[in-house]
Parts: structure tokens; sequence; C-alpha cells
């Protein structure tokens, strides 16, 4: 599968294979033989049908998944410069891009950059919308449009969100630093001090972020059966006190869904921050992702074969995540 | 509760909605205001005169781009619904062997960061000439949503009322007739959100545009947008309002399919 060009894996061998398996479960002599000798035959040609659906997927997922992350790999273990690229000679180092990589005094920066993107946008998106999931929980007037209209941050191109965000962070002619002169404070260089770039980049990201948390929270809160809250009621317990014996705990399980998605996907960031600050002032706002990202496209001048090592190394610490997660789900699913 | 609907609650959601909404009105506001009234300071609040300067830079440059994201958006669309929903039902309804480990590798293939993607797309293009090709975007862009179309077409259609399916199969009906006579016409909701937030992916991608379109004739409207704002950083009614009209598919989406939306959203849909 490394050779077709420009076609998907075609559609056409799904749509004639399960036309030739169908037919043999056809009637075979209607009314002269037996129903019962169709029974054995059933399971082989439904078995081929569904390989036939499925056919196109596979293929789909082996060229347009297993490979380039092959092909990933194989540069990470390379050292590719631009010229092997084009002829395809590049010299195996092993390891080494990895030893480059880890030895790097960025890494250990680009690590904690990670950390507290993900961790300081987490905390917030969460907080903010279970609040907000618990605001809407009660319905009133006009609640599900305004529910609706709080999906737009989510659903708007990053590159709007990004370059709004800037400008609206802008030193100069900022709105947010206008806002802030009239209670006295000074400018603040939002995303050209290194002070301050990494507060801007999480705070458009939280924003960016509050949706989703508020749509699952929301969904969860949903399944808290209405009957727990009235009894509490009667029992004389107060809003926070409802809140912390049964919302908090009963939500649990959605809660931990939300956060560990959240953090894969957060770990994976790359276009808001890239568009606000390049990873800059000072690197003060490179992630693991944002440098790898630079490495490979950033500069004009591609170094692939870090750029990979790195990559590859966020692979595996958002699939670490990622399999907690998955095992979370699992339980879930069991109770 | 819900016989005396408090207007305090109202009220206090409307003050909360307009505060998250805030910066879309700004990029609004930022889009209507004329040249000379950008730097001024404290910035204008209101588009109290307003211009479509911006408007007018948008229809007479960024057209093309916008023609090209919409090309590919659609492409993305069509791929990802060809792929997913055969297999979205041969995962439910036609018991495949495997569908359980396919399902698993799906969610794991959603947590692949879009950068390392990018750079094995990036190896493979340079040698199949694929690069600042729209067709290397389209399928590129794809791979973002076809784990969860076919995610989201295995949790609808294993819903899907067996009895049906059953009675199809005895009056003869083999598996392709069943998928397309009874089985495709039942999800036409879960096609219509795949393909919805498979066109807006395809659409606002950013990442797989400039790394795989950078120097292409056609690049989509978010390398136009950000191109824009690297090369002059002055004309920041005319960035808006070119952000304005690249949200446009996105304010469609929340008018008329906002139930799908949400549905997507907690279906595991995840936003790169």
């Amino acid at each position: 599968m490394t050779t077709h060009s420009t076609s998907a894996p075609p559609a056409g061998s799904a749509a004639t294979a399960p036309r030739s398996a169908a037919q043999t479960p056809g009637p075979t002599g209607r009314g002269t033989t037996a129903p019962t000798d169709r029974t054995p035959r059933r399971p082989t040609s439904g078995r081929w049908a569904a390989a036939a659906f499925a056919a196109p997927l596979v293929a789909y997922l082996l060229a347009f998944y297993a490979y380039p992350l092959l092909r990933s790999i194989d540069l990470s273990l390379h050292d590719y410069t631009i010229r092997a690229f084009v002829q395809g000679d590049a010299e195996f180092v092993g390891f080494a891009n990895y030893a480059e990589v880890l030895s790097s005094e960025l890494f250990g920066k680009a690590l904690w950059n990670t950390a507290v993107f993900v961790i300081v946008s987490l905390a917030f998106q969460y907080a903010i919308g279970l609040a907000l999931a618990v605001f809407f929980r009660s319905s009133f007037r006009l609640s599900g449009i305004l529910r609706a209209l709080f999906l737009v941050p989510w659903l708007l191109p990053l590159i709007v969100s990004g370059s709004t965000w800037a400008w609206m962070l802008n030193s100069d002619n900022g709105i947010v630093n206008s806002f802030l002169s009239a209670f006295g404070i000074g400018q603040i260089n939002w995303l050209t001090s290194p002070d301050t770039a990494m507060a801007a980049v999480v705070i458009a990201n939280i924003w960016l972020g509050i949706p989703f948390n508020l749509v699952i929270l929301y969904s969860g809160l949903q399944n808290i059966p209405e009957d727990l809250y009235e009894a509490a009621s009667l029992d004389g317990a107060g809003a926070w006190r409802k809140f912390t014996s049964i919302t908090f705990p009963l939500l649990r399980p959605v809660s931990a869904i939300t956060l560990l998605l959240g953090l894969v996907y957060t770990l994976k960031v790359v276009d808001i921050i890239w568009i606000m600050t390049a990873g800059g002032p000072a690197n003060s706002t490179a992630t693991l992702a944002i440098w790898s990202y630079r490495e490979a496209f950033g500069t004009g001048q591609p170094d692939m074969s870090p750029a990979a090592a790195v990559g590859n190394l966020l692979i595996v610490i958002a699939l670490v995540f990622g399999f907690v997660y998955l095992r979370v789900q699992q339980r879930q699913e069991k109770s | 509760m819900t016989a005396t609907r408090p207007w305090w609650k109202t009220a206090v959601g409307l003050v909360l909605t307009a505060l998250m909404l805030f910066p879309v009105y700004w990029m609004i506001n930022v889009s209507l205001t004329e040249t000379k009234d950008l730097r001024s300071s404290p910035p204008q609040l209101f588009p109290l005169d307003p211009t479509f300067e911006g408007y007018a830079a948008v229809f007479g440059q960024q057209l093309p781009a916008l023609g090209t994201s919409l090309l590919i958006a659609l492409g993305c669309v069509l791929l990802t619904v060809v792929i997913a929903a055969p297999a979205g039902y041969a995962i439910a309804l036609l018991n495949l062997r495997g569908g359980r480990s396919l399902n698993f590798l799906l969610l794991v293939a959603q947590m692949i960061p879009g950068v390392v993607m990018a750079m094995g797309f990036y190896a493979i293009y340079v040698r199949l000439g694929l690069l600042n090709s729209v067709w290397g975007l389209i399928l590129a862009d794809s791979t973002i949503a076809v784990p969860f179309g076919v995610l989201l077409f295995t949790a609808f259609m294993s819903g899907l009322p067996k009895e049906l399916l059953q009675a199809a199969r005895i009056d003869g009906a083999g598996s392709w007739r069943v998928f397309t006579a009874i089985v495709l016409p039942m999800s036409r909701n879960s096609v219509l959100t795949v393909s919805l937030f498979a066109f807006l992916w395809a659409w606002s991608d950013f990442i797989f545009a400039s790394t795989l379109s950078r120097n292409a004739d056609l690049i989509p409207i978010t390398l136009s947008i950000y191109s824009y704002i690297g090369n002059n950083t002055t004309q920041w009614n005319a960035i808006m309002a070119t952000a304005v009209v690249a949200s446009i598919p996105a304010a469609i989406l929340l008018v008329v399919a906002q139930r799908y939306v949400a549905a997507g959203v907690t279906a595991g849909a995840v936003k790169d």
C-alpha cells in the first residue's frame, strides 16, 4: 500500500465483494430443501461480508496511520538531511537523535512547559466547565440556546481563535491591556515577555477547552437521579452540601474520563501556541509538541530527525495516559 | 423548580455567555473598524461607523483560499463517510472478527499527536510528489475524522432494531442490500454528524496545511490567514474580517445542527 498515488483504498472493493458474498445465503431451492442446511453456510459468508465491509478501513489505517508512523520512527533513527530526503540515503544512527534530544538543555524546559500548559489548562477548564454544567443543570428560560452558544469557541478554527486572542492581548492596542489600565494596571507585554507568554497561551487554551468540559460534564449530570437531590432537600441540605455529597462523588467517573481525554489532547496542542507565540519568547512557551513542530517545519531549516525523536517521545507520553483512560473506561463499562 | 423559572438565572446566564463570547464579538468589532482607528487608545468598543474595507480585502484576495478549503473539506467528508460507514456496519452488525481490537486501535489512533503524523506524511509526500496538492491535504486531513467516524457509526448502528435487519435477510436481501436499503437510510443522522465534523475539522486544519502545503499556489484559508498575520501586522481589520468569513461554517453548523454537535462531542469527539 505504498505506491498508490492519489486514490484512497478503492471503495469498489467493498461495493462488489459483498454482492457476490450475498448471493450465497440466497434461497437454494425454494421449498424443496429443508432450511436447516443453510445455517452452517451463513457464518462463513457473513464473515466474508464483514471483512469486505471493513477492508477499506483496514487498508486506510495501514496506509495513512501505520505507514506515516513507521516513517516517523524511521526519521528518528536516521540522520536525515534535506539531501538525504530526496535521495533516500540517510545514515542509520540508532538512538543518537534521542540521546541528543534528551541531553539538550531545551528538553527539561520543554517538559516543564508542557506540564505547566497541560495542568493549568486542565484545572481551569474542568473547574469552570463543571461550575457552568451545574449552573445549566436546572433549566431556565433560554438555557438551551445559551448552552449552545457556549460551543462556539470549540467550533471556531484555531487560527481564528489564536489570531483574535493575539490581537486582544496586543501590548499597545489590545483590549485586555486597555481594560486593565482602567484599574490602574500598567501595560503587560502578554506575548512578548517571557514572564507572561505562557499565561497568555494558557488563558486562550482554557477558553477553548471550556465548551468540551461543559458538554461532557453536563451530560454526566443528566444521569444523576433527581430524587437524590429531592431527598437531600428534605434532609435540609443546602446547595453546597448537595454538590459535595451528591454531584461531585457521582460525577467522578465522568470527571475522570473528561480529564484524561483532555490531558491526552492538551499534550498534542500545536496550533494555538504556534499561532500566538511560535514557542517564544526565549522558549517560554515551547512545549514538546511545539519544539518538535518548530524543528521540523518552523525554522526554514527542516531538521526532521531530532523533531521526529521529540514527536515520538510525545507519543509515548500520550499513549501512557491514553491507556490509563482506556482502562478507566473499561472499568466503568463493567460496573 | 420548573414552575417558577427564576429570571435571575437567565440574567446570570446571559452575562456568562456574553463573557464567553466576548472574543467572538471583538473579532467582529475589529473587522468593521477603519484602519486609522485600529490603533486608537482606548480601542473602540462598538463599530459605530462600520467600514467594510476589511471585507473588501477578503473578497479581493481570499476567494481562491476559501474555494480551496471548501474543496478539501468536501473531499474529506466524502472520503471519511465512504471509509467509515461500511466499517461501522461491519463492526456493529456483521460481527466482524477483531471488531473489538479495531475499535481499540481507533481510540489509540486519535491520541497520536498531529505533528508526528505531519512529519510522517511529509516524508511520504516528498517521495510521492504529493506536497502542495489538494489531494495530499484531503488524505491527511481525513485522518482526523475517520477514527471518530467509525466509532460514531459503530455506536449508532449497534442501536438499530435487529428485527428489521433479520426480516430483510429472511426476504433474501444480502449484506450489501441491507446496508444500502436499510442501514444507511436509518443512520441518516449519524452520517450527517460525521459529515459535519469531518467538514469542520478539515476546514479548520492548520497543522497539515502549514506543513504539507506551504508553497502551494492554492493554499487553504487557515494558512492564508496565518501568512497574512506574518506579512502585515497593520491590517488587523482585514485579518479579522478573514477570520469572520472563515468562521461561517462553524456558525452554520451551530445554527443548523446544534443537536448533532453536542451529540458528537459526547460521543468522544475531540479537538486537536
